[in-house]
């Protein structure tokens, strides 16, 4: 009985503490943004500027729901709710302790791959259904960048399941106990992590919606709660991509003194900053630049760490 | 790749430092004193108005701003029966306080003139009048003009000349 009650609150926790974070998450990306340009930020509603996330959230619910009528009706209102969706479903094998975990999934992993290759068809539908020509290019960049940077993102994550010796997300972080595999896989996490700002479209690599020179790229027809959905999304992503970062190279939710669940914050919150901080400082690439590093840089590495990973695991088995 | 890492790191370093923003309604900023704000019209040493209606400044307002009506009183010097400044069209250009020859008219680094109503926006004689000489204390423009007043004859300004008899033969 107390596990049934347990599992579902674990499960309320998981599907909830996301999306309130995301919200969270816009304030904390403009605080911080405006601290690393010597400004304040939004600093006046309530608390250290906390209220402004409800009061934006009050704004972008009451705003007019427009589908230009040039859209793809079905496509159009659907494609916010697929980055919403596959996101939350990828968050059901993530685990937080070794106890709180929806599904604990012995291909975890790959599910978490699939989930995070399923998002770009919100934006490559999205751009599409819009039926304007900003939108399509911006899908058009997305799907291009994600299936360059799907490749070694999966490959990249090998090294540490060969490691590992599983897919399954809490033995991986349970092989972590003698050293964060941050340490034999440090090539395996740079790759992962340029691979996750792609995955995210994120600063640098925010190409499908690069506002200077796409409007907004993918979501230039959209507005209200469905452009919110967007937001929310991509916010959550970066949460998604910052927690499996913390899981599979910082050892999870291992760490001394403090309690499990904070450890994972701690560390989750920790790669959430540093991915605002490269939104703070560096330029977008052009869109050939972009391309060329992930076909011809990124993917060459990421084989050849598989290939020494591999090697070496099999010479000192 | 090297460079990336500096920019972050730089970045990063912004942390620590002081930030630009100045907290307006409690944190006043510091304007300098040529700031081009509210609009006055000063006052002589002596107290009496500088203003002697030329309309050089409703002249060369490029929003038309600027409305009077020149008048004389009984010693002969020129002022202003009113004085009517527009602020909802003022643009704070300055050309005006640039035109005035008697230093009458001056920007002020005074900028909090937000109304609800747009009808105070117009502001009249009574609230443009300072009681001081704002930013050209000492002076004095009928104690320095050659122009004949009450109580001051022709030759009679400060360095100035007896005027000359032009009927008059004598060396």
């Amino acid at each position: 009985m107390t596990t049934t009650i347990f599992y579902i609150l674990v499960i309320a926790g998981v599907l909830l503490v996301p999306l309130n974070l995301a919200a969270g998450l816009i304030w904390l990306e403009r605080r911080l943004l405006a601290l690393w340009q010597d400004r304040y930020g939004p600093n006046r509603v309530g608390p250290f500027g906390l209220l402004q996330v409800l009061a934006d959230m009050i704004k972008i619910f009451f705003k007019e729901d427009w589908i230009p009528p040039f859209a793809d009706k079905v496509v159009f209102v659907i494609a916010p709710a697929i980055v919403m969706v596959t996101v939350l479903m990828a968050f059901a094998v993530v685990p937080f302790t070794s106890t709180v975990v929806v599904a604990n999934l012995n291909i975890g992993l790959l599910f978490f791959l699939g989930m995070s290759s399923l998002g770009v068809y919100s934006v490559v539908l999205g751009g599409w259904s819009s039926g304007s020509k900003y939108s399509l290019l911006g899908a058009m960049r997305a799907s291009a960048q994600m299936l360059s940077y799907e490749v070694f993102m999966g490959l990249s994550l090998m090294g540490v399941v060969l490691m590992a010796g599983s897919f399954n997300l809490r033995d991986i972080v349970e092989a972590q106990h003698k050293v964060w595999f941050v340490i034999p896989q440090f090539l395996g996490f740079v790759l992962f992590m340029i691979a996750g700002i792609a995955e995210t479209r994120r600063l640098p690599f925010d190409l499908a919606e690069a506002e200077s020179e796409l409007v907004a790229g993918f979501h230039a027809e959209y507005s209200g709660m469905k452009f919110g959905m967007f937001f929310v999304g991509e916010y959550m992503g970066v949460m998604l991509i910052s927690v499996m970062i913390s899981v599979l190279f910082f050892g999870g939710w291992l760490g001394p003194w403090l309690p499990p669940l904070a450890w994972i914050v701690i560390k989750t919150f920790f790669f959430i900053m540093f991915f605002i901080l490269l939104r703070a400082g560096l330029p977008r690439p052009r869109f050939d630049q972009l391309m060329s590093w992930g076909w011809k840089i990124m993917l060459p590495l990421a084989l050849a760490n598989l290939l020494v990973t591999g090697a070496l695991v099999l010479a000192f088995k | 790749m090297l460079s990336v890492i500096r920019t972050l790191w730089n970045v990063f370093l912004h942390t620590f430092q002081p930030r630009e923003t100045i907290q307006y309604p409690e944190e006043k900023p510091n304007l300098p004193p040529r700031h081009k704000g509210r609009i006055i019209l000063s006052r002589d040493p002596d107290g009496g108005e500088r203003c002697v209606a030329c309309h050089l400044c409703a002249v060369a307002c490029p929003v038309d701003c600027i409305a009077l009506q020149a008048t004389e009183d009984e010693n002969g010097r020129r002022y202003p029966e009113f004085f009517r400044i527009n602020f909802s069209r003022c643009i704070f250009c300055g050309y005006c306080e640039e035109a005035c020859p008697t230093y009458a008219i001056q920007l002020t680094p005074d900028f909090e003139m937000g109304e609800f109503n747009r009808q105070n926006m117009v502001y009249e004689k009574e609230h443009l009048l300072i009681s001081g000489e704002g930013k050209y204390p000492g002076y004095n423009f009928w104690k320095v003009a050659g122009v004949k007043i009450g109580g001051k004859d022709k030759g009679e300004a400060e360095n100035e000349a007896a005027p000359v008899d032009v009927h008059s033969l004598m060396p």
